[in-house]
């Protein structure tokens, strides 16, 4: 039966001789897939968090998830293309292992314990204006210093300028001196 | 480049494909090596030796670009005759203090320059102490704007004569002698790079931290830009000296710095001792002459943005609200600090020391001594674990019953989880959209700094010391249910703000008056017509080769910096072929493919009159603004701490002399002689080896991003170290067996990877006859550093053998090149292993 399913098989036209590389390949069902990338609900103009090229990055979000990251064609440093990390971003912000529940060690404690955000935020508020308090240097070698050498800084460099400018403003406003970030490395 | 930013090296191929030569020079053969014309395998440290001698080739040959140099740089310029070169002192320049280690630089000054440098508080023992030389961001140190000079460059105390006979004996031999690299391998690299300068082509170097992590790193990249002025590279399209940054936004963390040292857009941090009030403190920070003279206005606005209306003229715009430094508060000290109990409390976000910095056991060590820790992350790291899985715990220190710290982890939201800005190696910011909420406890940075500082500003008295921070500008808008504060305001605040309330377009709106406020001086114009400027997305190919509609790049969308010198004095291109900036006579402007980075109207005749200030006080010719003198500096007559010029030394731990000089290695390296950071002697048999640390397309610095990704982690699955046959053989090691490398820090396990990518470097010359066997062969273990004690997979932590010893402008630690043994199989574990370093230091 010319036309049926079993001569448009795959398998029979390659053992026909047809190319498996090309149109041989075909079947009913990959003729039928879309990208996934058609059902975006949205999709946002990003960059890659990695290195410091700034290839541009298309965040592809379905029914509240990422679904796919992928290069930027518009983006005329990256003309599209991603390296190995930046391919497999999808995968740093979706794994399994991502944290998502604030954590707590009790000094000497065995292990951990979870922690309620709002508790958190105010126990380390607490934990800052007591160590400031105790820590505060108004005078060193009589000089007017106005600081603490008790609170202490170490960011990463895939914060954004925003998150950067506010660390700083809020620290030196505290008198906090010893704020550093992955360029001293 | 293609190993660590491969994206960018589509272009190196695409100008390789359009007849570029390219070459690679590493101690390591990466996917870089096997992707250029030439691979030149270097001893690790070594650079200064090269460079060197492709200055002097580049001066001895009369090959350099002579109307560029006479015109832009500081070649003709007279040093005062106080100065006295490492030529003559063994290897030091003169005010050097043996009792501190430091130097007084006031007699490197221009002539006539020496009173004032010693009244500047620039260089010196608490500049140098603070790292100031670090504030040359965006600047260059002050000096004087029209110095003695001899045109003719003749004079002997010129810059060219001193520079002629400073790198005189920086030859061809020296370089076999020293970097392993052969007499006809040098002569074609010299060939090429000097064959392709001049009016119609230009030669672009390229670095990373392989030149910034030493002890000598500041001067390498100070070498570069030697030879790049000297061959006319500069300020012109393919040349410069380009900087790979390795993460997403390096650039603009160190712009809008979380640096000790610095204020946002490279103000230094006032120091108590070299700065009273406000006044005082623009006097002492640089010169009148240049745009760094406006420097008033770039101060007061930062601290109207800061402290908005509480900022007054009759306050000092609050200059008293700044903290003060008195010396070291860096990154390393710090960590000194928690070790002797001074600091208290930790705030590690997005970052993880525990296994990413130099000398990881002192890292953990202070970690443990700490009353409370916060970190922030996408995955439970090391940093945030060490009290239960630290390598310590197996060989009997502490463990978590005896440490005290506690510790907060608080998940952090990815880069598409929220909206802000990256600053990439290029100066680009680049805007992204926010793709969906975080998940569960996940907030932004941003949020987590706001909302802390709102709950710390109720908790506030009505005592002074609470004044800076209840009198903050504090109150960005917040939006929806999470109460995420508006990134987009907080760069309007960073990108300036007028009268009126309106944001600003230009630097040059910029008032000492107290008229405007700008977060970050130059960054001022990014949010120009209330339009967020870096979330421009232009497609590339809808614009010319600049796209100059593609997100902002600072300063005021400039793409290459001082490009008034991609013309000539009188303001044409250089060549047809190197046109990009050019001076319009009809229309009295400049103009170009770029945003000039000149005054647009300040015609190339323009002759500065007498007295003049800031801008104005620079030729039509000058095209290095920043500088005082609007000159490129050959030679740095203030500003840097460890000298005018650079000098090769040896790496701290080397197992090779020093030839050139009696002074072994660089004399104002920062060293910390502590029970807690032993170092391995130099030229010590009991560390034969050389190692150097690398990476890997497939992993992301420490790992914290890569080796928990199942895709990455498959790709690049443990840690592994590459040694040369020759080395496998002396040593007894088996391609895909063990070796354990020790250093006086630590000892760890990798698997071996024995591989002809790796060559033992032969040293020939002098120091073959005099030196022992091993110095003639130098063996270098490459030891790629991504792995830790958690993630999927796992690995000995290779910052666990590198020692705390820092380069003394930046501070940053010499990871590059340090000394170990090698030895077959695993390490030993438990306390055999503590008794294995032992007995190392104690040798």
């Amino acid at each position: 039966m010319a036309g049926g399913w079993v001569s448009r098989w795959p398998l029979v036209r390659q053992l026909r001789g047809e190319d498996g590389r090309r149109e041989a390949a075909r079947s009913a069902r990959t003729d039928a897939l879309r990208p996934r990338v058609e059902r975006a609900d949205t999709v946002a103009r990003s960059v890659c968090p990695y290195c410091a090229v700034g290839c541009g990055q298309l965040v592809y979000v379905e029914d509240g998830r990422v679904t796919q990251i992928e290069g930027d064609p518009d983006s005329p440093i990256s003309r599209g293309r991603l390296c190995p990390k930046g391919s497999a971003s999808k995968q740093l912000v979706t794994h399994s292992g991502r944290a998502t529940q604030v954590l707590y060690r009790r000094p000497y404690g065995t292990g951990w314990e979870p922690l309620d955000l709002e508790t958190a935020m105010d126990m380390i508020a607490d934990r800052v204006v007591r160590t400031r308090r105790e820590t505060w240097q108004q005078t060193r070698d009589g000089r007017t210093v106005r600081r603490t050498t008790g609170i202490a800084h170490l960011g990463g460099a895939t914060l954004d300028v925003e998150e950067n400018y506010l660390i700083k403003k809020l620290y030196t406003a505290l008198g906090a001196v010893q704020v550093e970030n992955q360029a001293r490395i | 480049m293609a190993e660590c930013h491969p994206v960018g090296f589509q272009w190196v191929t695409e100008a390789r494909l359009r007849g570029a030569k390219v070459f690679h020079i590493d101690p390591r053969f990466s996917r870089t090596s096997a992707s250029v014309d030439r691979y030149l395998p270097i001893r690790a440290g070594s650079d200064i030796v090269l460079l060197g001698a492709l200055i002097n080739h580049v001066l001895t040959g009369g090959l350099d670009f002579r109307e560029y140099v006479l015109a832009y740089t500081n070649a003709a310029t007279i040093i005062n005759a106080e100065f006295r070169d490492t030529e003559d002192l063994d290897g030091l320049f003169s005010g050097y203090d043996p009792e501190t280690g430091r130097y007084d630089p006031s007699s490197w000054a221009y002539e006539g320059d020496v009173g004032r440098m010693r009244m500047l508080s620039e260089g010196g023992l608490a500049h140098a102490e603070a790292a100031g030389s670090d504030s040359y961001g965006a600047r260059g140190a002050g000096a004087s704007a029209r110095p003695p000079a001899d045109p003719t460059l003749r004079h002997p105390r010129c810059v060219y004569q001193i520079l002629r006979r400073h790198f005189s004996r920086y030859t061809a031999d020296l370089v076999e002698e020293l970097c392993g690299i052969s007499a006809a391998q040098f002569a074609e690299l010299a060939e090429a790079i000097t064959a392709n300068s001049g009016r119609e082509r230009t030669t672009a170097w390229v670095y990373s931290v392989g030149w910034t992590q030493h002890t000598t790193g500041v001067q390498f990249i100070r070498a570069a830009s030697i030879l790049q002025l000297l061959l006319g590279n500069m300020g012109r399209p393919g040349g410069g000296i380009l900087s790979l940054r390795g993460h997403a936004n390096i650039q603009g963390s160190t712009d809008v710095p979380t640096l000790f040292n610095l204020l946002p857009g490279y103000i230094a941090m006032p120091h108590a001792h070299r700065h009273d009030d406000l006044d005082d403190y623009i006097r002492g920070e640089g010169a009148d002459t240049g745009f760094w003279g406006n420097r008033r206005a770039y101060v007061v606005s930062l601290l109207k943005a800061w402290w908005g209306d509480a900022a007054t003229e009759e306050n000092d715009f609050c200059f008293d609200h700044l903290p003060r430094l008195t010396g070291d508060h860096g990154h390393y000290a710090t960590v000194m600090g928690q070790i002797d109990g001074t600091v208290k409390g930790y705030f590690v976000i997005g970052e993880n020391p525990a296994v990413g910095s130099a000398n990881g056991r002192a890292q953990r060590l202070g970690l443990a001594n700490l009353d409370w820790l916060v970190v922030r992350d996408l995955t439970l790291v090391e940093t945030a674990t060490f009290w239960q899985d630290a390598p310590e715990i197996e060989t009997g220190g502490p463990h978590p019953g005896e440490i005290g710290t506690e510790v907060f982890f608080l998940p952090a939201a990815s880069h598409v989880e929220k909206e802000g800005t990256f600053t990439n190696t290029q100066r680009l910011l680049q805007w992204r959209e926010k793709a969906l909420d975080p998940p569960g406890d996940c907030r932004s940075d941003l949020w987590f700094f706001y909302h802390l500082g709102r709950r710390i500003r109720e908790r506030l008295t009505d005592d002074e010391i609470d004044r800076p921070v209840r009198e903050l500008t504090w109150d960005y808008p917040e939006e929806g249910a999470l109460r995420e504060p508006s990134a987009r305001a907080v760069l309007r605040e960073i990108g300036g703000i007028g009268p009126g309330g309106r944001a600003l377009s230009h630097i040059r709106e910029l008032r000492p008056d107290g008229s405007t406020s700008c977060g970050c001086w130059i960054y001022c114009g990014v949010y120009a017509d209330e339009v967020n400027q870096a979330a421009r997305r232009r497609p590339g190919r809808e614009q010319s080769r600049v796209a100059p509609e593609w997100g902002w790049a600072w300063p005021a969308n400039r793409r290459i910096l001082y490009n008034r010198a991609s013309a000539d004095p009188e303001g044409r291109p250089w060549s047809e072929r190197k046109r990009y900036v050019w001076w319009d006579a009809d229309r009295g402007v400049w103009t170009g493919a770029d945003v000039p980075d000149f005054e647009e109207d300040k015609p190339p005749g323009y002759e500065p009159p007498e007295g003049a200030k800031a801008e104005a006080a620079l030729r039509g010719t000058d095209p290095f603004i920043m500088q005082s003198d609007g000159r490129g500096w050959l030679y740095v007559p203030s500003g840097l701490s460890d000298g005018p010029l650079p000098v090769h030394y040896e790496p701290h731990e080397s197992p090779v002399r020093n030839t050139l000089y009696g002074t072994r290695a660089n004399p104002a390296r920062r060293v910390f002689h502590r029970r807690d950071n032993p170092y391995n002697p130099p030229l010590s048999s009991r560390f034969p080896y050389v190692f150097t640390t690398s990476r890997l397309t497939e992993h992301h610095t420490s790992g914290a991003m890569s080796r928990t990704l199942p895709y990455l982690t498959e790709l690049q699955p443990e840690p592994f170290c590459e040694v040369s046959p020759e080395l496998a053989a002396e040593v007894g090691l088996v391609n895909g067996g063990w070796a354990t490398i020790v250093t006086a820090r630590a000892a760890i396990e990798t698997r071996v990877l024995v591989t002809e990518r790796v060559r033992p470097i032969r040293l020939r010359g002098t120091t073959e006859q005099q030196a022992t066997e091993q110095q003639a062969t130098v063996h270098q273990v490459v030891l790629p550093y991504h792995w830790g004690y958690r993630g999927l997979a796992t690995g000995d932590v290779v910052n666990d053998l590198i020692p705390i010893v820092l380069d003394p402008n930046v501070f940053i630690q010499e990871s590059k090149a340090g000394t170990c043994d090698v030895l077959p199989g695993r390490r030993p574990t438990g306390t055999a292993l503590l008794e294995l370093i032992e007995r190392y230091r104690r040798g």
